[in-house]
């Protein structure tokens, strides 16, 4: 032991003599110098101090809508790629929810559609899984990064062309992909299921997004980066990285690959999915509202909290297990630590909502990228709670675990992009909602479907993990009590997907509706030029 | 911050220094732990039957490591000993699991060596255990007429198996089988073994 705790000491002190560095770099050069005037540069002007919430009434006001020329030709440059990425998004979360729903149902009928291999329980849970990461949060989140990214930089979208061959190359990968998994093909750990053979070609999809969206930020017609910027470039060069190392065959094994495994499968979702929806919310909230954030220098905080502290937190999955001890409080302080970089995006975040409640009524878009972020709050307080070894003895190997995985990866992630395409889409494709009433229909059916599926398992978790723990109980009883827990699991997924059924619909109507005259023929002026 | 250059270079920094935290020194460690005398490396019967496990996703429901009794009743259980890093030195994919849908497997083979039971069980869980919610895997057996010579007949209680003909397990699910069966960590912990001792009860 002695060794590693030299070797450790040793690593702090140098890690905090360059974190130095860098510090003094940083405040000598100004570039911690921030004022609330950098929290406009999303606003073109005449912007700021009106609600932009376009095309979800046919009645609603025009003069709610800014026509800036401009941006009107970065937007038309978007448009594709950004069209692209959503809509295979759009499709992949309607598949993606039909194989959660079987898993689902799998597990209180379990004989039912149990006669082929590819329709096994431990299969159609792995493609859920990989198709709602990889296809729906991932690549609509990468849509929402390409249409707002040239809005907020004011300048056209760079390689445009690269972006789409990034998004078609990582669709074919995640088809390969699930016919893999669907056959039996996997590498079989989770998170990292997909066979590196196909992984390779998803990292290669992935580097392709990364030249646009530098490429265009260092073209920029604005001198500061706003915070989402911040988020969306570290989030766009950790991917490929991570994904490559965790996916390397042949390198790691046993216990050690337990510890890639959960240093992987926690930064896919903290150093890659969470920036990416906490930068849109970062973005839309303000946006939505027309009002800057509550506190600016706050989100510098909370955006260097989150990269170092959410970056070692993944050996909380290994608590108790057969891996040395401090590696796995060091991702338990780290767990408990992310309370600093939540609480200061939702002091942003909330606070900026809080104080516009007229904006959370008015606009739908607000109100689902709002739920949104709070539950990532509320996600990220209960995963620091979940890593303390008292509780986690209790819900560690339990369906709690899985309704906290819904609440962070559904509700924050995915309740962001509903908002966030209700926001884009009429500007996107110049088209009013076709039926704006349906928007609260699918507003309400995911939100109490998901209130079901959470309560469900949350407490049936608890009940199923206190069992296993009463040596004097059969383990028969922790899986007897779970049955009805699961039974109205499955009633919530039904109402989250029937929901997904009315937005990808609604989706495709907006898509594909003719465009009407006045708005197709919108001015083309004068090409955006590089800074 | 309006740069670019210092942003992504601080934020892979940070990935690195993660990478090294919870990849490199852990590993360095673990690395230079030798298998726990007494575990045998997995012959290719049971390797095949090891993937099949994994194919199947069983890992989505039974962990493989059971957690020290400063935490809880795993041992009392029948579970085992607490799993220790060396366990592992054969392993990968590593099969550690994050959930307890059914118990915990590290030592089945030591708990429940019954070829026949395994089989059973595999093609319809309900006939040996009516409240498990676990699949069946019948399309791992196959209904004969007969059976022919070297074939594992495979027989069903209460009634659960095919009304005509004889079942015949696949080879896959005669692999899978002796993979359980090789499931057996119950040798000695060395002293000074790796594991989260985190639980662990003060002894002053």
């Amino acid at each position: 032991m002695e060794p590693t705790i030299g070797l450790l000491l040793a690593l702090s002190f140098l890690v905090s003599l360059l974190a130095l560095t860098f510090l003094i770099w940083a405040v000598s050069s100004r570039q911690m110098a921030f004022n609330q005037a950098q929290a406009r540069t999303i606003f073109v002007a005449g912007e700021e101090g009106h609600a932009d919430n376009p095309g979800i009434s046919p009645n609603a006001d025009d003069d709610t809508h800014h026509f800036d020329p401009a941006r009107a030709g970065i937007d038309a440059i978007s448009a594709r790629p950004v069209t692209i990425l959503l809509t295979t998004a759009v499709l992949w979360l309607v598949v993606g929810s039909i194989f959660g729903l079987t898993a689902s149902l799998k597990l209180h009928w379990p004989d039912w559609l149990g006669d082929e291999a590819w329709l096994t329980f431990g299969r159609v849970r792995t493609i859920h899984l990989n198709i709602v990461i990889y296809g729906w949060s991932s690549l609509g989140l990468l849509g929402v990064v390409f249409w707002v990214a040239p809005r907020m930089f004011h300048t056209r979208l760079r390689h445009p062309h690269l972006a789409e061959v990034g998004a078609l190359i990582w669709n074919l990968a995640l088809l390969a992909a699930v016919f893999a998994l669907a056959t039996g093909w996997t590498d079989g750990e989770e998170w990292l299921e997909i066979p590196w053979q196909i992984d390779m070609l998803l990292a290669v999809a992935s580097a392709c997004f990364v030249l646009p969206l530098l490429r265009t930020a260092a073209a920029r017609n604005v001198h500061h980066i706003y915070v989402t910027g911040w988020y969306w470039m570290a989030a766009i060069c950790w991917f490929p990285v991570l994904f490559v190392i965790a996916n390397l065959p042949g390198l790691f094994v046993g216990a050690q690959q337990a510890t890639v495994n959960w240093w992987f499968a926690h930064n896919v979702l903290g150093l890659w999915l969470t920036p990416l929806g906490v930068g849109a919310g970062y973005y839309f909230i303000p946006k939505i509202i027309g009002k800057p954030i509550y506190s600016y220098s706050l989100s510098l905080l909370g955006f260097w909290a989150l990269a170092l502290f959410y970056s070692q937190v993944g050996i909380h999955h290994l608590i108790g297990g057969p891996v040395p001890t401090w590696v796995v409080t060091l991702s338990i302080v780290h767990s408990v630590m992310m309370f600093v970089p939540v609480i200061t995006v939702a002091i942003n975040q909330h606070v900026t909502v809080a104080q516009n409640m007229w904006a959370f009524k008015q606009s739908i878009a607000l109100r689902f990228v709002s739920l949104g972020a709070i539950c990532y709050t509320l996600a990220s307080f209960q995963g620091s709670i979940e890593a303390l070894r008292s509780i986690n003895t209790v819900v560690h190997f339990t369906q709690y675990t899985v309704g906290h995985a819904h609440l962070g990866a559904y509700t924050f992630l995915s309740f962001t992009l509903f908002g966030a395409v209700y926001h884009m889409m009429p500007r996107i494709t110049g088209c009013s909602w076709p039926w704006p009433r349906l928007i609260p229909v699918h507003f309400w059916l995911v939100v109490i479907g998901f209130t079901v599926y959470f309560v469900a398992l949350s407490i049936g978790g608890i009940y199923q993990g206190l069992a296993m723990l009463d040596a004097t109980r059969p383990f028969a009883d922790s899986v007897i009590l779970l049955k009805p827990y699961l039974e109205s699991r499955s009633v919530g997924g039904a109402l989250m997907t029937l929901g997904h059924f009315v937005f990808a619909a609604h989706f495709a109507a907006i898509l594909l509706q003719r465009r009407p005259a006045a708005v197709s023929s919108a001015p083309m002026t004068q090409p955006v030029v590089a800074a | 911050m309006n740069r670019i250059l210092p942003l992504s270079i601080l934020a892979l920094a940070i990935l690195a220094l993660a990478t090294l935290m919870l990849v490199v020194v852990p590993g360095m460690q673990i690395n230079a732990q030798p298998a726990t005398p007494g575990l045998q490396p997995y012959t290719a019967i049971q390797l095949r039957g090891r993937q099949t496990y994994v194919s199947m996703g069983c890992v989505y429901c039974h962990s493989q490591q059971p957690r020290s009794t400063d935490q809880g009743p795993d041992g009392e259980r029948g579970w085992g000993r607490p799993a220790i890093a060396s366990d592992y030195a054969y392993d990968s994919p590593h099969l550690l699991g994050t959930m307890r849908t059914g118990p915990d497997l590290s030592n089945i083979g030591a708990r429940l060596p019954n070829q026949a039971w395994h089989l059973a069980h595999l093609y319809q869980p309900r006939s040996v255990s009516a409240w498990s919610i676990m699949p069946a895997y019948s399309f791992l057996f196959e209904v004969k007429e007969r059976a022919a010579p070297g074939d594992v007949v495979v027989r069903i209680p209460n009634g659960r198996g095919p009304k005509h003909g004889v079942l015949v397990a696949k080879p896959e699910a005669i692999d899978l089988v002796a993979y359980l069966q090789s499931l057996d960590r119950t040798m000695v912990a060395p002293a000074h073994a790796e594991r989260d001792d985190g639980y662990a009860k003060s002894e002053r």
